[in-house]
């Protein structure tokens, strides 16, 4: 078995964000930079089938600036096979749908039954990749899934939606996003880690692709004014409710 | 020359769920200054009636795809409203940002090899172009984003735009389209697992009463359960919650969860993490009970009570029946 996963850097959720002077982005100044955290469970996904089925070959695919080098050494560290980066500095600018083409432009030609992405980064919450270049490859497609079963050249996904579970049967290839709940991705050993170094990581460039949504303006959220303490301990919820009532209106 | 703006029906067992009616005033939003009609896509089993009623909301008309049997798969859902949007000239294609939305949302925009703006909370027209606001890192910004193509496909956060009371009398004329043919590709869905019937969703909840790590544990949520079924609300959960265990991940609010922005948010137990700040935010009003005074959550806070929340929820539950009777 062959499996692509697609994996983006996105800054740790933990940052504070801050527009940065081009009033379009955020200000990059001390952000520390993470592998996406829906697409560790799309890579854990991918390192426990090889698990079971120790012939399957694992690829992840990056489309960002040089430094992704590091999350995509995190993802081979916990057990994928090969790396591959396709090099912008400018991949941070650019819109789904063109990164979808450039991702399909990467993908077509390779080998695979699987291919696998997080429901959405964590930066852009777009969660759009994945559909567009499922179908661009024209590959079933399933989002958002905590459940995956393979067998007998089929997959069988759940996904939780609105008012229950969804379960939906693709033939393979087929593409997937991952949801939190899918799995626990491990956490690299120190024998994956030395050994994802030495790993030679195959560069590509970005091709042509026309974004058809551009960003004109980034900017912060309302500050809320807060911080009214009501009182304390249980009596202060009379005062609480009287306020809830009288003065926001909300009961 | 485009002909209209198209608005989704969101159907859930059987039914167009109210979040359709936010899709069809928000294609009104666009439709207007673009000086064009809003239409809707029905795809459902003898819905004509209520894709009639859609009238009230100001589509003019309703395309109804009628399907027996199990649902669409999602990509051939999404051939299908691409056929439908071509045929009827659609500039803008209008969808409920709900978890099936996201996904068909995409799928259409690549389809109609169109752009796509997602989770909006804004929407105008600026030269022609359809322009969106949108929140992006879980809330902690918000972008202003032009459309540089057309057509161009929207998702709309839920109650992110009014439904607002529907004009009485006025139907949609109703037309009818057929489902795109099956493809091999086309992923089945074989089943359906109905939950919690009439559980109220946290992104579509005017109230939320959320637990963390105060709670203790699982066993604890009775309180916060107790409390919001009185108040007609969601159970919502940090992720500390989540991770241990005690919620599902269903329930989370915040960064690698859900963003909520309810009337009221009531944080019971929850310090306030970057990233739970971060998915909650944007509520109107903000209760916090935590017994931590220096908790990050009192900043956000409309209205704080310090103290132990097994004394204050139970109490607050009192004092809510109270007033209610």
């Amino acid at each position: 078995m062959n499996i692509i996963v697609c994996i983006k850097r996105v800054p740790d959720t933990e940052t504070r964000i801050k527009v940065g002077e081009d009033g379009v982005a955020i200000d990059v100044t001390g952000v520390n930079y993470v592998l996406n955290p829906y697409d560790e469970y799309a890579v854990e996904e991918a390192i426990r089938i090889k698990e079971k089925d120790k012939s399957t070959k694992i690829t992840v695919i990056c489309y960002g600036p040089g430094e992704s080098t590091k999350e995509i050494r995190t993802a081979l560290a916990m057990g994928c096979d090969d790396g591959v980066l396709i090099k912008d500095e400018g991949a941070s600018a650019r819109s789904p749908d063109a990164v979808s083409s450039i991702l399909s432009s990467a993908i077509e030609g390779r080998e695979y039954d699987l291919l696998l992405f997080g429901k959405q980064a964590v930066d852009d919450d777009a969660g759009a990749v994945g559909a567009m270049t499922a179908t661009r490859l024209k590959l079933p497609f399933v989002a958002s899934i905590n459940a995956l079963e393979l067998s007998e050249g089929k997959a069988v996904a759940k996904r939780d939606v609105e008012g229950g579970v969804q379960t939906f049967e693709a033939p393979l290839p087929a593409s997937f996003s991952a949801q939190k709940g899918l799995n626990e991705p491990r956490l690299p050993a120190l024998k994956g880690i030395m050994k994802a170094k030495k790993k030679k990581i195959e560069e590509l460039g970005p091709g042509e692709a026309e974004d058809k949504i551009r960003v004109q303006k980034m900017e912060m959220p309302e500050q809320r004014s807060g911080g009214k303490i009501v009182g304390e301990g249980a009596e202060a919820v009379v005062e609480l409710v009287r306020l809830l009532r009288e003065e926001a209106k909300v009961l | 020359m485009a002909g209209c703006v198209l608005a989704y029906a969101e159907c859930r067992e059987g039914k167009i769920h109210p979040s359709t009616f936010e899709a069809v005033r928000a294609a009104g939003l666009l439709a207007e200054p673009l000086g064009l009609s809003v239409a809707a896509i029905v795809i459902g089993d003898g819905l004509d009636d209520d894709a009639g009623a859609l009238g009230g909301y100001g589509a003019a008309k309703a395309v109804v795809v009628e399907t027996t049997g199990a649902p669409p798969a999602p990509s051939r859902w999404a051939r299908t409203a691409a056929d439908v949007a071509r045929a009827e000239q659609a500039a803008a294609v209008v969808l409920p940002a709900s978890i099936t939305g996201k996904e068909l949302g995409p799928l259409l925009a690549a389809e109609l090899d169109a752009g796509y703006l997602p989770d909006v909370t804004g929407l105008s027209v600026e030269d022609g172009a359809v322009v969106s606001k949108r929140p992006v890192y879980a809330g902690k910004a918000f972008v202003t984003v032009k459309a540089v193509s057309s057509p161009v496909v929207v998702s709309i956060r839920p109650k992110a735009f009014a439904a607002g009371e529907p004009e009485a009398g006025a139907t949609a004329e109703i037309a009818k389209a057929e489902l795109a043919a099956e493809e091999a590709r086309d992923a089945k869905q074989t089943g359906f697992e109905s939950k919690g019937g009439g559980k109220i969703e946290l992104t579509e909840a005017d109230i939320i009463v959320s637990g963390g790590r105060g709670m203790k544990g699982p066993e604890n949520y009775e309180i916060i359960e107790t409390l919001a079924s009185l108040l007609d609300a969601a159970v919502g959960a940090s992720r500390s919650a989540v991770d241990a265990g005690w919620r599902p991940h269903a329930d989370q609010v915040g960064q690698t969860g859900k963003t909520v922005s309810p009337d009221l948010y009531i944080a019971c137990g929850i310090s306030g993490a970057i990233q739970h700040l971060a998915g909650m935010g944007s509520s109107k009003t903000i209760v916090a009970i935590n017994k931590d005074p220096e908790a990050p959550i009192f900043k956000v806070a409309d209205y704080g009570v310090v103290g132990d929340l097994f004394d204050c929820v139970p109490a607050l539950t009192e004092e809510v029946k109270k007033v209610k009777e």
